[in-house]
């Protein structure tokens, strides 16, 4: 199940707040405990990773993931069934994200735009996946919730390999 | 004194490598037989470049590749197709960067060579130190023979090769039933998913046909569908065949009810597409809404057309080979052109389900596609088996008919 924030508030999110949220979401994601992350989306929440740039509408476009909220759950469920080899048999992980940046900043909503290294590690094979990440976070009651997440991957309209974990 | 070392290998013998029921590991992991293949496979079939949507006007161009050799898919200002090596005859750039776009002419940017959309050579700066021999002419940018069928363009190195039209044969019948997931409307190419695995090409290119490990690799999909869905796609229990269809190509209907789309249009809309049904319904009539309803949903069958691509239920499936351990595959999305835009966002989101690095179907293939190029390392003389349904006259969805074709088809041509 997906969380069910408590009405949003318009009290405003300092930037610090967001990145400690952010981080933690990294870490959440790092550690693969993909039921916590599922709790920090709204219900109306978009996890999006585009193919293209420059996408202004991803509902119109081709994306490598275009999630709402059951979808998520779908793909948690997924990565977690033990039917999936790939999932399975998923890299690890380590990432990094900073470079922070206001993007909108309003009472109760903050947008933040972020850089993510992702170091991965499989089979003898390590790999880096660089993103620009967008993040629109909002208030629900007294805390913070996930209302949108774009991954722009640095080669998303190029070759990628399968990725069996969440960027 | 320096021994001798032998500087030649010995001739592969390719018609000993395919058996009718089976083929030897060496197919998948000897870098010479990938090396042959680029060359008496790919250099010598039609191979699939693009789609007609791809290059829709005067000046439209795409670039890909034909086995390893980079073109250039363009259409003239008369709107000819044209496949041109992506090479200057000067000094080798490419001349074309973009993976797509618009162009009147395609200029070297290492010496302003610059060439017309049909390849001629249109003018070289400063010819004057040239010879009075040198003639422009000469030197077009090299074009390849290209031929279409139901917008699928085709491109050969090969000069005197059959018609594409002949090398296609029945699969024709097939590409024709497609096609009307455009319900009306006509395809279009709506985007891509691009991804590598750590494998060879022929793999991919048995996994077309290969319905056997259908519920196997992709049970974790097959579990996250909804019942009505599930049970459509519990692809080994509705009546499905593989037939041979001549030079490689092969068919494997899954689901029989969705060979033709324009039949069964009085079948009621499936659970899943009912929202989708109430959108369109606002705006067509009732029979429209279910003609669009069930394109929308794709067809039952996969037509694997040897060697680089196949028509996948839903999208295009392209492969490239890189190396004899790498390769990579395109999916491509399809939409209805000049369709309604809500049957298309449809059609896009269930193309991301499956689909892409991140789809819930393509990363447990491309995981079981590498543990087979890391498995095939083993054994010295182990061979790879093909002969599943090998009596089936049409009855078996597991028969694995397609990948026998398409090993004959590899054999011939290795031959020839």
């Amino acid at each position: 199940m997906t969380a069910h924030p408590p009405p949003l508030s318009a009290a405003r999110i300092e930037l610090q707040d967001a990145v400690e949220f952010i981080w933690h979401e990294a870490d959440l994601l790092d550690a693969r405990d993909y039921e916590s992350w599922l709790r920090l989306w709204t219900d109306a929440g978009r996890y999006v990773i585009p193919v293209e740039r420059d996408v202004v509408d991803y509902a119109g476009a081709l994306n490598i993931a275009y999630d709402d909220g059951a979808l998520r759950e779908a793909r948690v469920k997924r990565l977690r069934s033990g039917l999936s080899i790939s999932a399975m048999a998923a890299a690890r992980t380590v990432r990094t994200l900073s470079r922070f940046v206001r993007v909108r900043d309003e009472p109760g909503v903050l947008e933040v735009r972020c850089a993510q290294h992702i170091a991965e590690q499989k089979r003898e094979h390590a790999r880096v996946l660089a993103a620009d990440v967008t993040y629109r976070i909002v208030r629900a009651g007294d805390r913070l919730a996930l209302d949108l997440k774009v991954i722009q991957l640095i080669d998303s309209d190029e070759a990628q390999h399968g990725i069996g974990y969440l960027l | 004194m320096l021994h001798e070392l032998p500087v030649t290998r010995p001739a592969i013998d390719y018609g000993a490598l395919v058996r009718d029921d089976r083929i030897h590991t060496s197919l998948y992991r000897e870098a010479p037989i990938f090396e042959a293949e680029m060359d008496r496979i790919f250099s010598n079939v039609w191979v699939w470049v693009a789609h007609t949507s791809e290059v829709p006007e005067a000046g439209s161009f795409k670039t890909t590749f034909v086995g390893r050799q980079p073109v250039i898919v363009t259409r003239d200002r008369a709107g000819d197709l044209h496949v041109l090596l992506n090479r200057c005859r000067h000094r080798a750039s490419i001349v074309c960067e973009p993976k797509s776009g618009k162009a009147g002419a395609f200029v070297c940017p290492y010496h302003a060579w610059s060439y017309n959309l049909d390849g001629t050579l249109r003018a070289v700066p400063r010819d004057s130190a040239y010879t009075a021999e040198f003639d422009k002419a000469d030197y077009p940018l090299v074009s390849l023979r290209v031929e279409q069928y139901g917008g699928m363009i085709f491109a050969t190195l090969k000069d005197d090769i059959e018609p594409l039209a002949s090398f296609l044969g029945p699969a024709r019948t097939w590409i024709d039933l497609f096609m009307k997931q455009g319900a009306g409307y006509g395809i279009k190419v709506a985007g891509e998913h691009t991804f590598r695995f750590r494998g060879n090409w022929k793999i991919q290119l048995e996994n077309t046909t290969d319905a056997y490990h259908f519920p196997i690799v992709h049970k974790s999909f097959l579990t996250s569908l909804d019942d009505q869905t599930g049970e459509q796609f519990d692809i080994l229990k509705q009546g499905g065949w593989v037939e041979d269809l001549g030079n490689g190509h092969s068919v494997m209907v899954m689901m029989p009810h969705l060979i033709d789309l324009e039949e069964n249009l009085d079948a009621p809309i499936p659970e899943r597409f009912a929202a989708l049904a109430d959108e369109l319904a606002l705006e067509y009539p009732p029979h429209e809404v279910k003609r669009i309803v069930r394109a929308v949903g794709g067809t039952g069958f996969n037509l694997n057309l040897f060697p680089n691509v196949a028509c996948s239920m839903s999208f295009f499936r392209v492969l490239r080979p890189i190396a004899v351990d790498q390769t990579e595959i395109r999916h491509v999305a399809l939409a209805m052109d000049g369709g309604p835009e809500a049957g298309n966002r449809a059609r896009l989101r269930i193309h991301e389900y499956f689909q892409g690095p991140m789809g819930f179907g393509s990363p447990d293939d491309a995981e079981g596609w590498e543990r087979v190029n890391r498995g095939a390392a083993a054994g010295d003389d182990l061979w790879i088996l093909l002969n599943r349904g090998a009596d089936a006259t049409g009855g078996d969805v597991t028969a694995e008919t397609g990948m026998r074709a398409a090993y004959q088809m590899w054999k011939r041509t290795m031959l020839a």
